[in-house]
């Protein structure tokens, strides 16, 4: 059960991760390594308490210490507000609209996906390409949250496995354990 | 109304914190506001070190954790009158709104500033269109403050490593932490042509110092707070002065207005994070907000000096990287170890370059060698489709990138400016900060020149392909070749914009940092200071911060 996408846009949506960072011999593709559930997460971050805008600290227990990345942090209120206009836009509410009317995430979505259509799941690879050059604007806003879903901690949904740092030998947050003084100086 | 507090201090970043600890120190009571979050120490037991900080790209580096949030609290940029009330609109040389400020996010490079930057107008002269002042203050006066601020802080380096350093009285609290191997590799080619690099001055412990452990070489340095508190963020005045009882931090608590009556501060009006506003009166206040935000403070406390907001100084930025053939590793350690001051001093050449573009002289600023060390931003760089994981493999724009950053000295100008934007209001109903600035043509000509000597040294050192950028962006040989780089400069060192000096006519504030239309304020932060310098202004602004708080302490109130 996705917290904002409808099974539909779930679906073009993943078809569009898929292209947008292809599977190799090295590594599966942008959606197995959970660039979509990031996305969701971010685009349903309110339906989670607290919400899923901060994850917790010190530690994410990969690398020794207790694990609290999962604990996410609470919002004030302005916090709030400024996330909430972020990600559902003002909507003519008055005081999300004091810089003037945002468009929020969750429309930049909806919208995105529907000019997709629901046949571009099963276009061949090549005609997905072409449509997602065509549509750059929405392409370039979806891949910047695929980088972060592929390379950002896996407590925000992406990142499946690890697999966005395995397959770089990247080790991703090391505390408390650290890097010892011969890893810093040597080649 | 009573009076609960002696004083009160606006912001808790290295200049307030300092500020706490003296006057708490010398028996004031001290109320501290902080606009921003605590994650830095626990009030009920500033004995016991809380674990709040995180190794987390998203958090910090994305969605803003250590404020503030550029839509709630937004600042507005444009480069001179002529361009409209603004062109941008949101994040502009943001320092964090935290508990610690500034010290919080800081990779912690200390330097010192040299003999020279306290008399740029006496040893080097004046440049038209520049508001150049000597400061009301010597280096061989500010020295004992300077060595007391390293030890608050706990600084790691190596006395007489850098040729070009001012005298000092004694060693570093530590010395250096482990080289980062890509520091190596550029600090040997720089030494083959004749410079001079050294092991960076750094407020990250390299043993254990005051209580807290030495730094594990995380990565996550600089932009991100410290999980294991190895950084010399402002943790140590706190506490101290919370240690007094005599000081209470009050965070999430935003103060709106200075309280004036008659020539004097009478207290402050805040805004708790529910959107409340409250009074608290004291008979002296520190304003502590950054050298953007103190100005705003001032404006909107009704404060007439014509002076307050201008001559707003930021490093000018100029990079240098280079691809190299073989993997960096930047993602191990802290951020930055080794820096060079050659390009600060007025040698022949810079000199000659000078008088070939019609400027009495030239000067730089600090090299700092780095490189990148964070996938989400390397990865946006690249394309979307197959090449993506190729390039991430490769990492040319990481992995495999060398730079160098020369924190280039800026100089006052009086159309450079922060004013009250004239529209644009924060999230509690408060017009924000708004910048005017541009570069003087000083900052474009030591550019061009000192970056094209920073490029021969990245080419001794073997890069493959070499990239240069500035910021703010500029055009001909160092046009950006960095999409994300704008006109809004990027540097972090803010300083100007309430300067001090020993002439009411000329300055916002007094020898010792208090306003001359308020004795009873004393700015302690970067906004005093005259004149930019290439070097960082924390350490500088500490060890002021201690001077002009002990004299604030003792005077009367």
């Amino acid at each position: 059960m996705a917290a904002f996408l409808t099974p539909r846009q779930y679906a073009i949506l993943e078809a569009m991760c898929a292209r947008l960072v292809p599977a190799d011999d090295g590594a599966p593709d942008g959606t197995e390594m959970g660039a979509v559930d990031y996305i969701d997460t971010l685009l349903g971050a309110f339906t989670f308490t607290p919400p899923r805008i901060w994850a917790g600290g010190p530690f994410s227990g990969r690398f020794g210490g207790e694990p609290s990345f999962s604990d996410f942090e609470d919002l004030s209120p302005a916090e709030e507000l400024a996330w909430r206009t972020r990600i559902e836009g003002s909507n003519g509410i008055p005081e999300r609209e004091r810089l003037g009317p945002v468009t929020g995430l969750q429309e930049i979505y909806t919208r995105g996906l529907a000019e997709l259509g629901e046949e571009f799941p099963s276009l061949d690879p090549a005609a997905q390409d072409d449509r997602l050059q065509e549509i750059g604007d929405f392409t370039r806003v979806v891949y910047e949250h695929v980088c972060e879903g592929l390379y950002g901690a896996p407590e925000y949904g992406g990142n499946r496995g690890l697999a966005g740092w395995h397959y770089l030998n990247y080790e991703g947050d090391v505390q408390p354990r650290g890097f010892t003084d011969a890893e810093v100086s040597g080649a | 109304m009573s009076r609960d507090f002696d004083a009160i201090i606006i912001g808790s970043g290295p200049a307030g914190s300092t500020a706490a600890e003296v006057l708490s120190e010398a028996g004031l009571s001290v109320l501290i506001f902080e606009r921003g979050r605590n994650h830095l120490i626990d009030l009920d037991n500033p004995a016991v070190l809380p674990q709040r900080f995180s190794s987390d790209e998203i958090k910090y580096m994305i969605r803003h954790f250590l404020g503030p949030d550029p839509w709630a609290e937004p600042r507005t940029f444009r480069m001179s009158a002529s361009d409209g009330d603004r062109q941008v609109v949101g994040e502009v040389n943001n320092l964090p709104a935290t508990v610690g400020g500034g010290g919080v996010h800081a990779d912690g490079k200390l330097p010192r500033l040299r003999e020279d930057d306290f008399r740029v107008e006496a040893e080097l002269g004046p440049i038209a269109g520049a508001n150049i002042a000597d400061w009301p203050v010597t280096y061989d006066e500010m020295e004992p403050y300077y060595a007391e601020a390293e030890r608050i802080i706990g600084v790691a380096g190596l006395a007489g490593a850098n040729p070009f350093a001012a005298w000092r009285s004694g060693d570093y609290p530590m010395p250096p932490g482990p080289a980062m191997y890509g520091s190596l590799v550029t600090s040997a080619a720089a030494e083959k042509l004749g410079y001079h690099p050294y092991p960076a001055p750094t407020g990250v412990n390299s043993i254990e110092y005051d209580g807290r452990p030495v730094c594990n070489n995380c990565g996550f340095c600089a932009y991100f707070g410290c999980p294991i508190h190895a950084k010399g963020d402002p943790v140590a005045p706190l506490r101290r002065a919370l240690l007094t009882g005599r000081a209470q931090l009050r965070s999430q608590s935003h103060v709106s207005r200075i309280l004036l009556q008659n020539g004097r501060a009478t207290g402050v009006e805040w805004i708790d994070s529910r959107g409340e506003r409250h009074t608290e009166l004291a008979g002296r206040i520190v304003v502590a907000c950054g050298a953007m935000e103190t100005p705003r403070l001032l404006l909107l406390s009704g404060l007439t000096n014509e002076h307050i907001g201008r001559n707003v100084m930021f490093h000018m930025q100029t990079f240098v990287f280079g691809v190299m053939p073989f993997r960096v590793h930047g993602h191990i350690g802290r951020s930055v170890t080794h820096v060079h001051d050659d390009h600060i001093i007025v040698d022949e050449a810079a000199k000659a370059a000078a008088t070939d573009a019609g400027l009495p002289w030239i000067k730089g600023g600090l090299v700092e060698h780095c490189s990148p060390s964070h996938l989400i931003a390397e990865a946006k760089q690249y394309p979307w489709g197959p090449q993506h994981k190729m390039m991430m493999r490769d990492s040319p724009m990481r992995d495999h990138l060398l730079g160098f950053c020369m924190q280039g000295d800026d100089l006052p100008q009086l159309t450079n400016r922060v004013d009250l934007d004239p529209a644009v209001t924060d999230i509690w109903g408060l017009p924000v900060a708004r910048t005017t600035y541009q570069l003087h043509s000083h900052e474009l000509v030591a550019s061009q020149h000192h970056g094209s000597r920073l490029a021969q040294i990245m080419k001794e050192a073997k890069a493959e392909r070499i990239l240069t950028a500035t910021s703010p962006k500029t055009t001909g040989d160092l046009a950006t070749t960095h999409a994300d780089i704008s006109q809004v400069p990027i540097s972090r060192h803010v300083a100007g914009t309430a300067r001090f000096g020993a002439d009411p006519s000329s300055s916002v504030c007094d020898q010792w940092g208090r306003l001359w239309e308020a004795p009873n304020v004393m700015i302690a932060d970067s906004s005093v200071f005259p004149t930019g310098s290439g070097y960082g202004p924390t350490l500088t602004l500490v060890a002021l911060s201690l001077r002009n708080s002990r004299a604030f302490a003792t005077g009367a109130s």
